[in-house]
Order: C-alpha cells, then sequence, then structure tokens
C-alpha cells in the first residue's frame, strides 16, 4: 500500500479534492466589519425570527450548507458524506442543521478549529476514494457560546482586554474529487499542547503554541519556507495570540512576517469594541469561505496554508482548575 | 498540565517562557479610565438614590422607610433597564460602578430570568434564576448568621 503521507503529521493528498462551491451566513455585526462584503448573507439581527438562538444558529448552519450544495448544481443523492460541527454541547446545531438535510453525518468537535478539521477529513475521505462529494458546514454563534461558556448576555460585566468575541457565523463548503476550484493539496493534523494558560479570556494565548507547532511540524515534514505561502492564516488568535505565535515561531527558528495573519484579527474592525478580535468555529470558516477563497478563485493567492485554532476546554474543566489545551489544524489550499 | 512528550521537532520555548511571553503580550486593564468610570457612574446612582430618599423624606416618610422605598425604586430601575437591554452597556463600561449598587444585584436575577426562560419556566427560570447570584446571597447570609451570633454572645 502506498502511503500517502509526509513526516510526522503530515497528509498529502494524490489526487487533490477540490473546492467546488461555498456559502456563508453571518450576523449583523460581522455584515458591517470589514469583510462584510464577502459574506453571501447578512442576518438583519442574531435571531432572525427563530424563538431562540439555538434555534437560530442551527438555521444560520442550514441555510449555509443548502446555499453550497445549491450554488455547486449538485444533487443531495451525489453528496456522501455531511462533515458538521459546532461549539455548542452535543453539537446540537450541526445536528439539528443535518436533521433538515438527510446527508449521512459525521460530527465533527475540533472548538474553533472545526473548518481546518473538516476540510482535512473530507481531503482524506475523497483521496481516499470513500466518497465522491462531501459537505463541511460549520456554525457559532454569540449569544448560544456565551451563554453556555460565559455568563448570561444581559449581566452587566467587564470583558477582558485580551478576550475575543464569538462570531455569529456559518460557513460552508462543498468539497469533490473532480472540478474546477482551489484544491486542497495537504493537511497537517495538529496535537494538543497545553503550555498551562488558565485564563479562559484569554483563549489566543492557550492556543498560539499549538498553532505554533502545528505550523512548524508542517513546514518541516514538506520541507517549506513560509515564504512558499502567499497566506498563512490562523482561525481564531486574536491579536494576543497572533503575536505570540509569531514570537513562538521566531524563537524556533521560523521568522513569519506580514503573511501570517489570523481570521479573529481580519473579521472585525478596531472601531467595534471587541477587544483582541474575534473567536469561534464560525470566525474562521466564514473567513475562509467567503474572502480568503474569492481571493483564491481571483488568483490573488495561489497557495494559502489555513489553520485552525481550537482551545478544546469546557466550562466544566476550567471550574474544575484544569489549564485550557489548544490544538491547529493545517490545510494547504492552491488556487 | 497534561504530558507534554512530544516528538520532536517541537517549539523552542517551554512552559514558564511561555508565561513570561504571555503576560508581556497579554495587554493589562485600563484601571485609571475604568476607575473613573466606576466612580462617576456608582456615584450618579448613589446620589440619585439619596436625592430619592430626601424627597421621600419630605413627603413625610420615616429615615427608615424612606430608604426601603428609594432601594425599591433602584432596584426596579436596575430590573427595568436589564429588560431593556441598557444595563449590561453600562456595565460595560462602568463595571463595579454599575456592579456593587443594589441595581447590580437586580441585573444580577433579572439577567439569568430574560436568558433562561427559553428552557421553560421551572427548569429554565426557576432553576437558573440564581446562578449569578446564588454565591452572594449563600455567603451573605452565612456571613450575617455569623455576624449575629458573635452579635448575640457578646451583647448578652
Amino acid at each position: 500500500m502506498k502511503v500517502k503521507r509526509a513526516g510526522n503529521q503530515t497528509v498529502v493528498f494524490a489526487d487533490s479534492p477540490v473546492i467546488l462551491s461555498s456559502y456563508t451566513v453571518v450576523g449583523p455585526m460581522e455584515g458591517r466589519g470589514p469583510l462584510g462584503k464577502t459574506f453571501d448573507q447578512v442576518w438583519p439581527d442574531t435571531l432572525n425570527k427563530e424563538k431562540s438562538w439555538e434555534k437560530a444558529e442551527s438555521k444560520m448552519l442550514q441555510e449555509a450548507m443548502q446555499g453550497a450544495v445549491s450554488r455547486s448544481g449538485f444533487g443531495k443523492e451525489q453528496i456522501d458524506f455531511l462533515l458538521a460541527g459546532d461549539l455548542l454541547n452535543q453539537l446540537i446545531s450541526a445536528n439539528f442543521a443535518a436533521r433538515q438535510l438527510g446527508l449521512p453525518l459525521i460530527g465533527l468537535y475540533g472548538a474553533c478549529s472545526t473548518m481546518a478539521l473538516g476540510l482535512a477529513v473530507a481531503g482524506m475521505l475523497i483521496d481516499g476514494q470513500f466518497a465522491r462529494q462531501v459537505l463541511v458546514g460549520v456554525s457559532s454563534h454569540h449569544d448560544t457560546a456565551e451563554r453556555q461558556y460565559r455568563m448570561p448576555t444581559e449581566h452587566g460585566n467587564q470583558r477582558a482586554i485580551c478576550a475575543q468575541w464569538t462570531v455569529t457565523g456559518a460557513g460552508s463548503v462543498l468539497l469533490g474529487s473532480e472540478g474546477d476550484g482551489p484544491r486542497i493539496t495537504a493537511a497537517t493534523i495538529g496535537r494538543i499542547l497545553d503550555f498551562g494558560e488558565k485564563d479562559t479570556n484569554n483563549m489566543g494565548a492557550a492556543m498560539a503554541p499549538a498553532v505554533a507547532d502545528t505550523i512548524l511540524n508542517h513546514l518541516k515534514d514538506l520541507n517549506r519556507q513560509p515564504s512558499d505561502y502567499d497566506l498563512i492564516v490562523s482561525g481564531d488568535l486574536g491579536k494576543v495570540g497572533l503575536r505570540l505565535a509569531k514570537e513562538i515561531l521566531l524563537k524556533s527558528g521560523v521568522a513569519v512576517g506580514e503573511e501570517f495573519s489570523d481570521c479573529g484579527v481580519m473579521i472585525y474592525d478596531a472601531a467595534q469594541d471587541v477587544h483582541a478580535g474575534g473567536s469561534g468555529c464560525g470566525c474562521s470558516s466564514v473567513v475562509f469561505a467567503g474572502d480568503i477563497l474569492r481571493k483564491l478563485r481571483a488568483g490573488t493567492f495561489k497557495r494559502v496554508l489555513f489553520v485552525g485554532s481550537g482551545a478544546l476546554h469546557s466550562p466544566i474543566s476550567c471550574f474544575q482548575g484544569e489549564s485550557i489545551p489548544g490544538i491547529g489544524h493545517a490545510v494547504v489550499i492552491e488556487g | 498540565m497534561g504530558n507534554q512528550n512530544l516528538r520532536p521537532p517541537t517549539i523552542a520555548v517551554t512552559p514558564e517562557e511561555y508565561s513570561q511571553m504571555s503576560m508581556k503580550a497579554t495587554p493589562k486593564p485600563t484601571m485609571v479610565k475604568n476607575m473613573i468610570w466606576a466612580f462617576g457612574v456608582g456615584g450618579l446612582i448613589c446620589a440619585f438614590a439619596q436625592i430619592m430618599i430626601n424627597v421621600f423624606r419630605h413627603m413625610g416618610l420615616s429615615a427608615k422607610e424612606a430608604s426601603s422605598t428609594a432601594t425599591a425604586v433602584v432596584i426596579f430601575l436596575g430590573a427595568l433597564f436589564t429588560g431593556l437591554g441598557v444595563y449590561d452597556e453600562i456595565a460595560k463600561r462602568a463595571g463595579a460602578g454599575a456592579i456593587v449598587p443594589v441595581s447590580g444585584f437586580a441585573n444580577s436575577i433579572v439577567a439569568p430570568a430574560l436568558e433562561f426562560k427559553r428552557e421553560g419556566f421551572v427548569t429554565g427560570m426557576g432553576a437558573r434564576l440564581f446562578t449569578v447570584a446564588g454565591p452572594v446571597l449563600v455567603f451573605g447570609i452565612a456571613t450575617s448568621i455569623a455576624a449575629g451570633c458573635v452579635y448575640y454572645f457578646l451583647h448578652r
């Protein structure tokens, strides 16, 4: 058997899966942000006539996935798997959205790294010849995340300066074995690094070592330099985490400059009062399925390293004094 | 912290070094600005309550009645502004200035009531009404019982 691997952690696709279509739905705040025009649908408010925020998030994800499918021109019977995930307990947003789609479902939990994880797994399913087309859908919602992870939304409190704002948004992409579009050529599955950060308001700092570790291993596995990429983009490190990841990489002998950015830094501007930037699975999924894919299709970017970053804690583990385990999954997309 | 025996290559930073780096990279809270806001808003709430006490006194209530009535009004306004979605916006800037007065206590009970009503009247609102205020009540009541006991034995 020919093994499609390189080095420690990287898979290299023989027949690179194609990103056939994508669709994004976001909340009003994301729509007002600097990437507002790159999203396919902007909701007027975070509830959009649904009875609860949970229902709204699930609807949002459902619309993103249906949007990606209808845009591709494929029928449901031609899609072999649905890979979906979100931030809520028992993946309710993904499961309830999948209830409406009726596709064979693999639920994924990678916290905020779920889009990158989904792309990697979808690539393996397709290149492993287990599927022809695979749909990936990922969502998060500011208000559902707040009430699960933090405080009731109307409770008066002061957010820390290093805290990030959970993005309300859902992004979906359809991958296939053949067709036109950007291709996924390799993926590096990350491992958990926990450097002892316990502050849930500072998740960028908790995830930065894992992201740096994945980038380091990715470059080593494929014998590449950061300059081989037009853009290296992490999921939701935010301003603090991005700075730390760059510092760690520099100390480890990898110098990255302006080509290393972060979806959480890109999605809001400073005037939106979100402190360190955006976070949540929705953050990297809508920035990837919106802005980054557009630029890959337009030829602005030739090769992008998309590194989803996840903080794999729960409110319970934090109350019990555990530190926050971080993870990073990297995917190479070529235009 | 879990097992960190990672297969090389790994990042050339130890957790000890990282906590130093992280501390340096993490921005500090804007203390002076926060304190000015807290002083201003907290002061305004208390001044407003004091004016009401004076007005109620003027209207003929006793000192105790006037302060109880003013407290009730501040609680009502805290709850009202929470319901209108304004109180969290005030507290975002004013911090302790909006949390410490009794209107902040009203906010800490009304916010979960609003939040969890979708999970049902009993299993949602009823069960989770005191998620924020609960610890304050538990330790507040426990402390007052202890203080009462001390007072009783000292003054017997």
